[in-house]
């Protein structure tokens, strides 16, 4: 249940953004995340960014739970 | 499975490497009992094939690391009681078949109560604001989940919505992981510690394992080269006798963690002693709800009535979360018991041990 997936940032508004993960996009709260810009990418757990990550490392986590919903269908 | 490792670059040296520290930290045969807290890791660790490869030199032991799962058979009640009581429930979709005493949430639904599934938390606000009834959002989870609720429960006193609530079943790890080596006797070398808990808490809340305990302690994260390196740390500090919080999920995990989350915590919440399942009451292993947020607490709100309770019967998951026993053990484990009728709450979650050991075939 401690899930976390990383979207990459579209648009912020104060402590809310537009983030999108597989072209889907969602609001997310990013309440606890200092300095948020448009193109970073952050780890989401139901619907709240808990962390910021780095371009590669988000690629990675990606590629990883595509592998996993690949296998489950 | 194992065909991933061969297909990883990088896994295959840091397995030899394994394998070289186990001969080095003379066992003589005997297995490293290694804890997973968390339910990711659990399906992690099987799916990708560790347990089997290690199958001779390290027992994979399934520890308290499912919210879902350790939710006591009493609180599940309380969910079930709330729900039959007519008010609107909004909850983690883990919780829905989740079996209580008498019911389950599933079944309330299939009478006509109220019960709706939430992504976020924070979902519920728009609920309540569009419902005439009282909403009751089932607050289950570990730090990962806990800001979430705390900005939910701020931005509903900040909204000031009158008819939202939270039942708090929220529990925390550290002192959950103390009791365990305190009071229950599990045999334990190694914890692997949870990616995303740390994300938030940070390295410093586990110290007093190793410090008092002499058990080491690897924070990992969830691809298999990461759980690979934790099992690395595990194994170098115990063949050099020297136990520490190793943090291998650094790009992560900081130190501190991430304290605008905590500080989100504290204002909303204060440590108190809650049910395990599996475990029994443990100090200061949860949170509840402070006075000044008093009107959002569903305990306080609703008078919840729990007739009597009782565990399922054959049903071993309290001995599986406290890691004495393997899903296999379990008399009703892919008999009685399989995803689509679960008897007990580790077959329900995704993560939960049942549910892993029985996709993933062990």
């Amino acid at each position: 249940m401690c899930l976390a997936v990383p979207y990459k940032i579209i648009s912020t508004d104060d402590t809310k953004a537009i983030a999108d993960v597989f072209g889907v996009r969602k609001e997310i709260d990013i309440r606890v995340i200092e300095n948020v810009n448009v193109d970073d990418y952050v780890l989401v757990h139901a619907g709240f960014a808990i962390q910021k990550m780095s371009q590669k490392e988000a690629k990675i986590t990606l590629k990883l739970l595509r592998e996993v919903s690949e296998k489950s269908i | 499975m194992k065909n991933q490792f061969k297909d990883n670059p990088q896994l295959l040296p840091l397995l030899c490497k394994i394998d070289k520290l186990i001969e080095l930290s003379e066992r003589k045969g005997k297995r490293f009992n290694f804890m997973e807290i968390c339910g990711t890791h659990t399906v992690s660790i099987l799916k990708h094939g560790f347990r089997s490869y290690f199958k001779d030199k390290i027992k994979f032991i399934s520890g308290p690391g499912c919210p879902v799962c350790v939710t006591s058979q009493k609180d599940m009640d309380r969910v079930i009681a709330l729900a039959k009581s007519g008010v609107k429930i909004a909850t983690f979709g883990d919780l829905i078949k989740v079996p209580g005493s008498h019911s389950s949430l599933e079944e309330q639904q299939a009478l006509g109560k109220q019960i709706d599934v939430v992504y976020s938390p924070l979902d519920c606000l728009k609920i309540a604001e569009n419902a005439d009834e009282e909403v009751v959002f089932i607050a289950v989870g570990f730090e990962t989940t806990i800001p979430v609720i705390a900005s939910l429960v701020l931005d509903a006193e900040r909204m000031n919505i009158k008819n939202l609530s939270i039942l708090a079943i929220i529990k925390t790890i550290p002192n959950a992981l103390k009791f365990l080596l305190a009071n229950l006797e599990t045999e334990i070398d190694g914890f692997i510690c949870p990616g995303h808990v740390s994300v938030i808490i940070g390295e410093q809340p586990y110290n007093i394992i190793p410090e008092k305990y002499g058990i080491p302690c690897a924070i990992a994260g969830f691809d298999p080269v990461d759980i690979a390196l934790g099992i690395e740390s595990l194994i170098t500090q115990i063949k050099d006798k020297n136990p520490i919080v190793a943090n291998r999920y650094k790009r992560m995990v900081k130190l501190d963690g991430n304290p605008a989350a905590r500080n989100l915590i504290n204002e909303v919440f204060e440590e108190d002693d809650v049910d395990w399942r599996g475990f029994g009451k443990v100090p200061a292993s949860g949170l509840k709800l402070r006075k000044r947020f008093a009107k959002f607490d569903a305990d306080k709100k609703f008078d919840i009535k729990v007739e009597t309770t009782s565990e399922p019967k054959g049903c071993i998951c309290g001995e599986i979360i406290a890691g004495k026993k393997l899903p296999a053990e379990c008399q009703l484990f892919a008999k009685k018991c399989t995803p689509d009728s679960p008897v007990g709450p580790c077959m329900v979650s995704f993560e939960g041990s049942c549910a892993a050991f029985y996709k993933y075939g062990e």
